[in-house]
């Protein structure tokens, strides 16, 4: 299967004051397949969002994509003009915010959003015959088309959310990227328009990245995850093997932050310390501090990315099967 | 449970809002809680789960004294909380605590963290200069906030979420509190931080005896935290008893949507949630008027009667309670 997103060495730097920079992204490369959905996880601070923004081209200064390459469907993100940019985004590839209710013009009906977006992207300049395609996007996301003559205001979080997502699916792009979109809300109601975007991921056979920090949301919905810490993905592999079987002890840490909805209730440990401070990154691996199973090599050498069976992790001792964790009293 | 000592009783609170919006306009009453009563022991956690806008919140702001209930009452040592005086009320407002969902905005931002717990020894108790340093050291210890002395002097900006939800703590325990208030605590933390809090929490609760409400929308954590769970459904109790039996085994079809919506990586297969009969995003508001059942309009096995008749309480198990009119 072909590669819907190919991300290779990408760096982002944000300049901050005196001529320094904090590397928010070192040196990440991953690639999405057609019709795959990859999760993203971290915790916040980690760089999740600034991928997602890079994928896109969202970033200004002071933030800069400083090295790699970005390809969504063959063609290089970074090489584009402004125009090539515009025509690109939502067509090839379209985002979902988290906080979608502030996505929307709140003084602007549905129907003259949804007409803007067709305007602006070529489709149509027929106002019925784009209330026609508003209507059955929103039927789509299961809201009722004639409530497109509403304002924002008028529809809950969860509908304003769902309309976003109508919104982002209206030019059928082949990748979709979802950025904390459930936050925001209710269990319930996330659980719902999570089902939904993968029932139409089914349908339209789009490929998605979800970032989230719900790695335990992420598991249910995804088919790989990558974990990512300050800045690097420290590991990448499928939702099992993540869940079953971690290598990087973040992401066994982060898996196991997460008490059981009704299996047995013991004691868990969670990951100790803080997140690490980008302006101040020591020598060797950036989990040193944190990690139960950090050695002297740890406090050294960097550790290179190894490939794994389903991806690679970045890791001096793979924890592998058995894990067995001491923990500190 | 060991000691069924009673710290914090609620009983049959009904809190009215006036949303009638204008002088000319039919008066237009919201009932965010309706008849909720329960006990809370010492040395036990509660919790609180709900989606929002069910009146978890208010229940906090009620106990905190922000507004006083339109009808039943809120008993700390047996006096009622909204019609305390003087000393009494001194030593309530020491012993009830609030946590914020915002470590954020909860700390003042001008003041070190000694600043935050130097105040209430000073106030709450009479200690001398050097006892007072010592005690504050002794709480930021306790807390995990290592070593004390550097991470005292700290002001808030720089710690980070967990560390200020942590001195937060801290300052809870400076005070003296016995009864904590605990509004979705760790819902804006990192999930590598949260459990730490939680285990902080579950270690004042076990070793000093400290009694918990735990307001939360995770399911998974107050089960993890709590020994007894309520859920509010628009300002009614639900269903409500041990944490276990409710998790496990709920028997309120909105615990069912609840529990079937949370996620769970352990989980096999793919759930179908329940079909609703609404729209899950209309907002149910309950007003003095409202009759029946008040999660009738999205219960998938709603029936007529359940329009008409107000489910009373039931046990259904050994100490879990419902309101639903089915047999189940």
């Amino acid at each position: 299967m072909a590669n819907v997103l190919e991300v290779e060495n990408l760096s982002v730097d944000y300049i901050i004051a005196h001529g320094r920079h904090v590397r928010a992204v070192d040196n990440v490369s991953f690639t999405i397949k057609e019709g795959e959905s990859l999760g993203l996880a971290g915790e916040s601070g980690c760089g999740k969002s600034t991928i997602a923004n890079s994928l896109l081209r969202l970033h200004k200064p002071p933030a800069i994509i400083s090295n790699g390459k970005i390809k969504i469907n063959g063609s290089d993100i970074l090489a584009m003009n402004i125009n090539e940019l515009n025509m690109f985004r939502w067509n090839e590839a379209s985002m979902v915010f988290q906080s979608a209710m502030n996505c929307l013009n709140p003084v602007v009906t549905l129907e003259k959003q949804f007409f803007e977006l067709f305007k602006t992207h070529g489709i149509t300049r027929n106002k019925v015959e784009a209330k026609k395609m508003a209507m059955d996007l929103l039927e789509l996301v299961g809201i009722p088309g004639d409530r497109i003559k509403n304002y924002p205001h008028q529809f809950s979080g969860g509908m304003r959310q769902r309309a976003v997502i109508a919104m982002a699916l209206a030019l059928k792009p082949k990748l979709l990227i979802l950025d904390e979109p459930t936050t925001a809300l209710d269990t319930v109601v996330q659980r719902d328009i999570l089902t939904r975007i993968y029932e139409l991921k089914k349908e339209l056979n789009f490929s998605i990245l979800f970032i989230t920090h719900d790695i335990s949301l992420m598991m249910e919905f995804c088919d790989n995850i990558a974990v990512m810490y300050a800045g690097k993905i420290v590991e990448k592999a499928s939702s099992d093997k993540i869940l079953n079987a971690p290598c990087h002890p973040y992401a066994f840490g982060l898996k196991n932050s997460f008490p059981s909805l009704q299996g047995k209730v013991e004691y868990m440990e969670g990951i100790k310390g803080n997140p690490l401070d980008l302006t101040n990154i020591p020598l060797g691996c950036r989990f040193q501090d944190r990690c139960f199973n950090a050695s002297k090599t740890c406090f050294e050498i960097e550790p290179s990315v190894t490939t794994s069976s389903n991806g690679f992790y970045q890791c001096h001792h793979p924890l592998g099967n058995l894990v067995e964790v001491k923990h500190e009293k | 449970m060991k000691s069924k000592e009673t710290v914090f009783k609620v009983e049959n609170v009904t809190m009215d809002f006036d949303v009638s919006g204008g002088f000319f306009k039919k008066k237009k009453v919201i009932r965010a809680l309706n008849d909720v009563s329960f006990e809370l022991y010492k040395g036990e956690s509660l919790a609180i789960v709900g989606e929002s806008g069910c009146g978890k919140s208010t229940l906090c702001r009620l106990a905190m004294r922000f507004y006083k209930p339109s009808q039943g009452s809120m008993l700390y040592e047996n006096m009622n909380v909204h019609d305390l005086k003087g000393q009494d009320l001194k030593n309530y407002k020491q012993k009830s605590q609030m946590i914020f969902q915002d470590p954020f905005s909860s700390l003042n931002p001008l003041h070190n963290i000694y600043y935050h717990l130097k105040r209430p020894l000073e106030l709450y108790h009479d200690y001398s200069k050097n006892e007072i340093k010592d005690k504050a050291n002794e709480y930021l210890e306790m807390v995990g906030l290592v070593p004390p002395e550097e991470q005292g002097s700290k002001h808030p900006h720089q710690l980070s979420g967990g560390q200020k939800q942590r001195a937060f703590l801290a300052r809870i325990l400076a005070v003296g509190a016995d009864v904590i208030f605990a509004d979705e605590p760790t819902s804006m933390l990192d999930v590598s931080i949260r459990l730490g809090v939680l285990n902080l929490m579950n270690k004042m609760k076990r070793e000093m005896g400290k009694s918990f409400i735990y307001i939360t929308h995770d399911i998974a954590t107050a089960r993890y935290f709590s020994d007894r769970i309520i859920v509010l459904y628009a300002g009614h109790m639900v269903e409500w008893g041990n944490v276990d039996e409710v998790v496990i085994n709920p028997k309120h079809p909105y615990t069912k949507l609840l529990i079937a919506a949370a996620p769970d990586p352990e989980r096999k297969e793919q759930i179908d949630l329940p079909v609703l009969k609404s729209d899950e995003s209309e907002v149910v508001g309950w007003s003095p008027e409202s009759r029946g059942c008040p999660f009738k309009s999205r219960c998938p096995v709603s029936e007529e009667r359940c329009s008409t008749d107000f489910p009373e309480a039931k046990l259904v198990g050994e100490n879990q309670y419902i309101r639903c009119i089915h047999n189940i």
